[in-house]
């Protein structure tokens, strides 16, 4: 690993993600709900899909199990090539932290925490990078976002657009396969949902990342290379 | 430092005045515990010093005697069986110096002195007083006791230059007017002598205070017709807390009853360990507050945190580091609590030990008494760390057990 202007792209079309018949419940006794009836899809490196669909049709909870959040009630999850369905807590959360960046709605930084802080702590966690080959990562990550100036701000200082712009900083920050982002320009205005759609591929496709986002907005699906339409419980 | 103890601290001083709560309330817990074991084992370590330093560590008292039955043989006829059917004990000590000099061949005896003990009348031109002699060897009697220490009027050195000298407790002497010089009479089986009073002496313990009364061993021995022996023998050891230990050896040994001083003030000893008991329960109590202060706060930090608990798992933080994170906070609250705790209680023993307070019963001091024991500290800290880290434990493994999938969902429970 080494920092963002410096990496050097894996090749592009490598499957990274793959998931087979993958089925979900939610809620209990009578509320139970099939939420999941059976989806399968793949994700490849350098390449960006967009899940779209109408609410509670399954799009991020489809997106919690391939990011391994969640468990599938059946159904096969693979991350390059390590089925991590039937896994344990902690071998899940180790793919999590080696292999997977997570983008979410609502930002999601630690407010306690400033931009700099935010983007360290995945690196920190895994420990692959010396203290300061990981600030400078952090740093260069920050300012491919646009908010090299801003690394020392606490995130409760930050705008939206650039708490989110953090968010995707911290999601590249070791370096992973795949990027997930649930609804990642859903609370953002269109020029900041514009800015951040571009970072969030333009990054990831410099560094041959898969991503994955599920979305509302028809313009952001647009612009993905595939779009998956999802309703009841499946792509349509 | 390690990300989970970075996590923590920033989770901690985000909550300002939860954290101050539950760190006051240790502060609190371990301040007043040491406080109470400091002010409850100073009056109980003064008495036990006074004790010792007047009647010695061990005393042998008595002679052991077996007392043996015989019993017949069945079938024959004339044939009897000696059988060993228990003890006796026999009042006094018959050859003092042989038992000195077993004695002295035990370790840890740093003194032994004979003493030869009896009741007498006393009378001033004022007053008659009942009072207890107690002849002793002055030279082997203060390696055995702090008498030296304990002379508040006339001179010590002075008692060993005239049989009719006479060391006189403080409180004995003040009933019947007597002062350094004075002369009184002891009347004992029909018998009166004159004595004088060379040093007057105060060892705090009233009962002593009012009744002792010592003359020198030969002069003692004279007037209570008691040439040989002693009535008990008296030692001092390098550590009294081994008194029933070697108390245990030398009734085998010496076959001669011994009483270590534990034994001896059984009953106020019991009554400092109720008392003891009873404060240490209180202060647990402190420290239970304590622990319920940190399980609040860290109760409140969970319920508050579970967003970020999900961004940690999501980033590869695995259970046990949202469970080190959270212990980590009730770790660095008990360590700033322990200190603050350990600078309130020492600052509060320190104003208490200045308080005065008038006590001339059991013993005599005028002011409160404290004892400076490290091992207060270690067990007020001790006590804390198990009640806080046991309070911690709930909501740290509740945070930790939180599904991030869910939380990201908003369906936490």
């Amino acid at each position: 690993m080494s920092p963002v202007t410096a990496a050097t792209p894996a090749p592009a079309g490598d499957l990274v993600l793959r998931c087979t018949n993958l089925h979900r419940h939610l809620g209990q006794g009578e509320g139970r709900v099939h939420v999941l009836k059976g989806v399968s899809f793949e994700a490849r490196r350098g390449q960006v899909d967009a899940i779209v669909g109408p609410s509670g049709c399954g799009k991020s909870t489809l997106l919690y199990l391939l990011g391994l959040l969640d468990q599938p009630d059946e159904g096969q999850i693979e991350i390059n090539g390590q089925r991590m369905s039937n896994s344990d807590d902690l071998a899940r959360t180790a793919a999590r932290g080696a292999h997977i960046g997570f983008v979410f709605q609502f930002h999601f930084l630690m407010l306690e925490f400033t931009a700099l802080e935010n983007v360290l702590m995945p690196m920190r966690k895994l420990a692959k990078l010396a203290p300061g080959a990981m600030e400078a990562r952090a740093h260069a990550l920050l300012g491919s976002v646009g908010l090299g100036e801003k690394t020392r701000r606490l995130a409760t200082q930050l705008s939206g657009g650039e708490q989110q712009r953090v968010a995707i900083a911290r999601a590249l920050a070791n370096e992973p396969a795949i990027i997930l982002a649930d609804e990642p320009t859903g609370n953002l205005d269109m020029k900041n949902s514009a800015m951040v759609f571009d970072l969030l591929t333009r990054l990831a496709k410099d560094h041959g990342q898969a991503v994955v986002l599920v979305t509302h907005n028809p313009e952001i699906a647009q612009r993905c290379d595939f779009t998956r339409p999802m309703r009841d419980g499946l792509f349509v | 430092m390690s990300p989970n103890l970075r996590i923590a601290f920033r989770f901690l001083t985000a909550k300002k005045r939860a954290m101050m709560m539950s760190l006051s309330c240790t502060i609190l817990g371990v301040g007043l515990f040491i406080v109470t074991q400091a002010t409850t084992s100073g009056f109980e370590s003064f008495f036990i010093k006074t004790m010792i330093g007047s009647d010695g560590a061990l005393r042998i008292v008595d002679r052991i005697q077996d007392t043996m039955r015989s019993m017949g043989v069945s079938g024959a006829a004339g044939i009897q069986v000696r059988a060993l059917e228990g003890v006796k004990y026999l009042e006094g000590i018959d050859e003092p110096r042989r038992i000195i000099e077993a004695v002295n061949e035990f370790a840890g005896v740093l003194g032994v002195s004979a003493v030869l003990k009896g009741d007498v009348q006393i009378s001033s031109s004022f007053k008659l007083e009942r009072a207890q002699i107690f002849g002793i060897d002055l030279a082997q009697h203060l390696r055995v006791s702090q008498l030296a220490r304990k002379i508040v009027a006339g001179r010590l050195e002075d008692f060993g230059k005239s049989p009719s000298a006479a060391l006189m407790g403080r409180v004995l002497a003040d009933r019947l007017q007597l002062t350094v010089g004075d002369s009184f009479v002891i009347n004992v089986r029909g018998e009166s002598r004159r004595y004088r009073v060379v040093a007057i002496f105060e060892t705090g313990l009233r009962d002593i205070d009012r009744t002792r009364l010592y003359l020198d061993l030969v002069e003692a021995r004279s007037l209570l017709k008691k040439p040989t022996g002693a009535t008990f023998i008296q030692m001092n050891l390098d550590d009294p807390k081994r008194a029933p230990a070697l108390a245990a050896r030398m009734v085998e040994m010496l076959h001669h009853n011994v009483e270590p001083w534990q034994l001896r003030e059984v009953e106020w000893l019991q009554t400092f360990r109720a008392l003891r008991i009873s404060s240490a329960i209180t202060v647990t109590v402190f420290t239970l507050i304590a622990g319920l202060a940190m399980f609040n706060t860290l109760a409140m930090i969970v319920i508050e945190k579970t967003k970020d608990i999900a961004i940690l798992r999501s980033m590869g933080f695995e259970r046990r580091d949202i469970t080190q994170i959270f212990l980590w906070q009730a770790a660095i609250v008990l360590a700033f609590g322990a200190v603050g705790g350990a600078l309130f209680g020492a600052a509060v023993t320190s104003a208490v030990e200045h308080v005065p307070l008038t006590i001339s019963t059991l013993f005599k001091t005028d002011h409160f008494l404290v004892e400076w024991n490290p091992w207060h500290y270690v067990e007020a800290i001790a006590t804390a760390v198990v009640m806080v880290m046991i309070a911690s434990l709930v909501p740290a493994r509740r945070a930790a057990r939180l599904e991030p999938g869910d939380i990201v969902r908003g369906t936490a429970q």
